[in-house]
């Protein structure tokens, strides 16, 4: 139980996807010009990681070790294209807004990584914790990248005016720049807030 | 062949694949340390997009779409198809240039998880380019791809000698310095009529 516990609460920070790790960086930068959109591509990422660590634990002691790789990319693109017919089909304002990076969630290092280096060696259950605590994970992290650009570009948190109408909205937050630039400062202040440097960037 | 220039251009400096459309940040924050190693990434990367857009294209237009298949078997069939032409065209390089094999070596294999090789798949089926389209489309976005690569690992490799507040070291600064390259790219929207 205590190793389950361990196991969930690792990828809410000490091993967190995006602010540790900076691996998924593609959805991480593009889908955050909203907060709403942080935890629609989170949820959507954090289901697929679920479920294909799940089939994957299950499966490690049938998949030969030379075609283990061709073998979770399938696992992994039969639940994306689940998560991509249903939000399509229940919530198409959404998935017309996270477009093309919902069939990307497939080449997302996070799910790979996982797969890799945790599902494919302990038991269902562990599997699951750890997926659910990256998954969280990743969500919180694009939330607050979101919701950062969201405030400074638009003015704007989770839909709500928040900030007066005289605000001078910076529009650069919402343009690729903005993505670049927000991470990168907020890489600073988590580096500040942890007094210790993040490792350099290695994603495969 | 206006209209051709227009898809390179366009993909190299209005809609570079990597500054603005977020499209293979991995290799471009992870290996983008030294400008050698950066290039020979962008142009096995580019001869990858290439071959995949030729492959996906008639994996789209000939094969999924007549048996109404691509809603349910498009990310799965792309991903596959991508998977082993970078192993076929390791293979190939193995063959007919062991130099090349060598320079590009563990990179070779990592292209099937670059986002912008399925990227460039999916936004072929979605544009509905014709087949040279296509391979216009999957050649503008590797040269796109290893330019920025080029300029920032020039970048980074200037950076070693640059005095950087402490907590922006490592993966921070690069972002930052991303985000820069990115603003100087944003002058180039509207040099292709849309």
């Amino acid at each position: 139980m205590y190793q389950l516990v361990k196991d969930f609460f690792n990828g809410l920070w000490n091993e967190n996807p995006t602010f540790r790790m900076i691996i998924g960086m593609c959805p991480t930068l593009a889908v955050t010009t909203a907060a709403m959109n942080g935890i629609a591509m989170g949820l959507a990422t954090t289901f697929v990681l679920m479920f294909s660590s799940l089939l994957i634990s299950l499966l490690r002691n049938f998949i030969p070790a030379k075609v283990r790789i061709p073998c979770y990319i399938i696992v992994i693109a039969t639940f994306v294209t689940v998560v991509d017919l249903f939000m399509a089909g229940y919530f198409p304002a959404m998935y017309k807004i996270l477009g093309l990076y919902i069939p990307l969630i497939v080449v997302n290092c996070i799910i790979m990584a996982r797969a890799e280096a945790f599902a494919s060696k302990v038991t269902p259950l562990r599997a699951i914790a750890d997926a659910l605590g990256m998954g969280i994970g990743f969500t919180w992290a694009i939330t607050l990248i979101g919701a950062v650009r969201e405030l400074m570009g638009s003015g704007t948190l989770f839909g709500y005016h928040v900030l007066s109408e005289n605000a001078t909205h910076w529009v650069i937050m919402l343009l690729p720049p903005g993505a670049f630039l927000t991470m990168g400062i907020l890489l600073g202040i988590m580096n500040v807030i942890t007094r210790k440097n993040v490792r350099d960037t290695q994603c495969h | 062949m206006k209209e051709l220039f227009f898809i390179i251009a366009g993909s190299v400096l209005v809609n570079n694949f990597v500054l603005s459309r977020f499209l293979g940040e991995c290799p471009f924050l992870g290996v983008s340390r030294k400008l050698e190693t950066a290039v020979s990434m962008g142009i096995a990367t580019t001869f990858v997009l290439t071959m995949t857009s030729v492959a996906t294209y008639f994996i789209q237009f000939y094969i999924l779409e007549p048996f109404g298949l691509s809603r349910f078997l498009q990310i799965v069939s792309f991903i596959l198809v991508i998977a082993s032409l970078v192993q076929l065209v390791e293979m190939v390089i193995l063959k007919t240039s062991p130099a090349l094999y060598k320079a590009l070596g563990i990179y070779l294999p990592l292209i099937t998880t670059n986002c912008a090789v399925l990227g460039l798949a999916l936004l072929i089926a979605i544009k509905r380019y014709n087949l040279i389209q296509s391979v216009a489309f999957g050649l503008g976005a590797g040269i796109g791809f290893t330019l920025a690569m080029a300029l920032m690992a020039g970048i980074r490799e200037e950076m070693e000698f640059a005095d950087i507040p402490e907590a922006l070291q490592g993966a921070a600064i690069v972002l930052i310095t991303a985000g820069l390259l990115s603003m100087a790219f944003l002058g180039f929207s509207g040099l292709i009529p849309m």
